[in-house]
């Protein structure tokens, strides 16, 4: 009666399965167990074989669809393209469609929600299968931390259809024991959107260490005091063996790239250690963050917010205890 | 060029709660989402450097017009609020269908919106207004330039941006990229009074008949509760930076991540 569970998987620039997508795929096999219902993976690109292979090592079965003209478009149009066609090809179009809350992710559910004619749960912290209650039918129950994570909400699909966006660093990743078939599809009746071109990918960062994968991350804030300072968390960052992260005020200042965005309108973050230098802790920041495992913060403010979430508030100058944590750091390691 | 900025009224980051209802709480002071601020700055600086007008286009069950009229103090034309009591409790499906039944009232080359908003929305809305309205999307757009009757777009990716050219008219989602918003002048405060706020219900759209809005909804909020408390945090205060580092040190080794 159901047409399951579908995992889209997302390739990266290099043709790659991104993190995300595993621990999508892993969530909704969890979630598929729980409902009793079989979940298939799409994957959709230029070249779909590594990444449909990737996804493979997840799921028991996954669709690897070739869409030459995801070469020069952007991603979410082509894919949506083709899910909808092979909705439509299929028995039974998927009851479920869990995605990763990356850009492409959330592009894709907005033009799948219209083509598909379902509602959308966005960003996702965990996924449980829930049953029936009121008018809500047995189906996915998707935990959300809004504002800030100072509250959780449970929610449902009022029919048994729906399109779930999963945060990332929500799930660990874990792969099947063996891995599941890979098999082609080709759908007819490609719907086509409206053309946008890709002109050109300019590459500006180079693909080191990244703040969503990253053990540990060394933030820094306002309190920072301007570029020269995050010379010092580099450090502390190469030191730990982490990345560099920044709040807004800072990527705004123009100290640090938007990529080191941790935030609202930038990544959300779950290290095992988040050390945050200069950073007040204001909601937009708390958001991409709270859900670090340890959070050490060092303000001068003994009155800064991230004090009421810190496991470890330092009330100090952060511009004499990174050089004092980096020396002893460095005496440590020898 | 003729711009329509999506805005959406939330409420003022950190102030942000659910009523009885579970439905977020709107009697709280309700601001312009932050990324949308973003996006008007651009259509702004987009009219101000080729000519053209900038429509505000919101939605508010209520019809709260406070934070469209400080919009409409940064220098936007006019401002059309789609309300109806039927729109509480709507979700992203039914404002995409709203949106988009109201952007075919009026007439525009481009639709600018924010990546995100600041109350729980995640970002999918002006996709969908896009697919229904059959106009070329460009998102997470640090750059937006109008090019041969078209648009080019800087698009954010993992490692960089693509560019991204369209023709016109076309839906285009920008981040804080473009640049910080201005803030109103008091000229603009003071003319801002007298600009036009056009309520709109959904009958006025064509939509009084579809299943449209809160007792539609696509999705439901089941329950809340109250994340566990971290414990409490130890505090290190007095001490010299050395003394700071290695209490940072132990700790960390402490929690095994050293």
């Amino acid at each position: 009666m159901s047409g399951g569970i579908w995992v889209v998987g997302e390739a990266d620039a290099a043709g790659a399965l991104t993190k995300l997508s595993g621990e999508v795929a892993t969530a909704a096999r969890a979630l598929g167990e729980a409902g009793g219902q079989e979940v298939t993976g799409v994957v959709v690109a230029a070249d779909p074989d590594g990444a449909a292979a990737s996804l493979a090592t997840f799921l028991p079965a996954v669709l690897a669809v070739r869409a030459p003209e995801a070469a020069d478009r952007p991603a979410a149009a082509v894919v949506a393209a083709r899910i909808v066609a092979l909705a439509a090809a299929a028995q039974q179009p998927p009851a479920y469609v869990v995605l990763g809350a990356s850009p492409d992710g959330r592009d894709l559910a907005g033009i799948l929600s219209v083509l598909l004619e379902i509602g959308v749960l966005v960003n996702a912290t965990e996924l449980a299968w829930g049953q029936a209650t009121g008018s809500v039918p047995a189906g996915p129950r998707v935990e959300m931390q809004p504002f800030g994570g100072r509250v959780l909400t449970s929610s449902g699909f009022t029919g048994e259809r729906g399109i779930i966006l999963l945060r990332p660093n929500m799930v660990t990743a874990e792969p099947l024991a063996a891995p599941g078939s890979v098999e082609g599809r080709t759908p007819g009746d490609v719907v086509d959107l409206p053309p946008v071109r890709v002109v050109e990918r300019v590459t500006t960062e180079s693909a080191g260490a990244s703040i969503e994968e990253a053990r540990v991350i060394v933030a820094g804030g306002r309190g920072v005091g301007g570029p020269d300072g995050f010379t010092g968390l580099r450090e502390l960052a190469g030191l730990l063996g982490g990345a560099v992260g920044a709040t807004r005020a800072a990527v705004d200042a123009g100290w640090i790239p938007y990529a080191s965005q941790i935030g609202q309108t930038g990544k959300t973050v779950k290290p095992a250690v988040y050390l945050a230098f200069g950073v007040s802790g204001a909601i937009q920041h708390k958001v991409g963050m709270h859900a670090a495992e340890t959070i050490i913060a060092v303000n001068r403010d003994p009155d800064a917010p991230i004090g009421e979430f810190a496991d470890l508030f330092v009330i100090a100058d952060l511009a004499a205890v990174v050089p004092a944590l980096a020396a002893a750091l460095r005496a440590r390691i020898g | 060029m003729r711009i329509v900025v999506l805005v959406k009224p939330v409420p003022d980051p950190g102030e942000e709660r659910l009523g009885d209802d579970g439905r977020v709480d709107r009697s709280v002071t309700a601001v312009i989402n932050g990324n949308d601020e973003y996006v008007l700055e651009a259509a702004l600086k987009l009219v101000e450097a080729g000519g053209g007008e900038v429509t505000l286009l919101s939605m508010s069950p209520a019809g709260i017009t406070d934070p469209v009229r400080k919009a409409l103090a940064m220098g936007a034309t006019r401002a059309v609020v789609v309300s109806d009591p039927a729109l509480a409790g709507a979700c992203s499906w039914s404002t995409t269908q709203v949106l988009a039944a109201a952007l075919r009232t009026l007439e525009f080359d481009l639709v600018l919106a924010g990546a995100d908003t600041s109350d729980g929305g995640g970002g999918i809305v002006a996709a969908g207004v896009a697919t229904l309205l059959d106009l070329p999307y460009l998102s997470y757009a640090r750059r937006i330039e109008p090019r041969d009757g078209g648009v080019r777009v800087e698009r954010l990716s993992a490692d960089g941006y693509d560019v991204l050219d369209a023709s016109l008219p076309a839906v285009v989602v920008g981040t804080q990229l473009l640049g910080e918003p201005r803030y109103p002048s008091l000229r603009g405060i003071m003319g801002a009074r007298s600009k036009e706020i056009a309520i709109r219900s959904l009958a006025d759209l064509g939509c009084g008949d579809r299943p449209i809005g809160g007792a539609h909804a696509t999705t439901a909020l089941l329950g809340t509760r109250l994340p566990a408390p971290r414990g409490s945090g130890r505090v290190v205060r007095d001490q010299d930076p050395v003394a700071a580092a290695s209490a940072i040190i132990d700790f960390l080794v402490e929690r095994r991540a050293l």
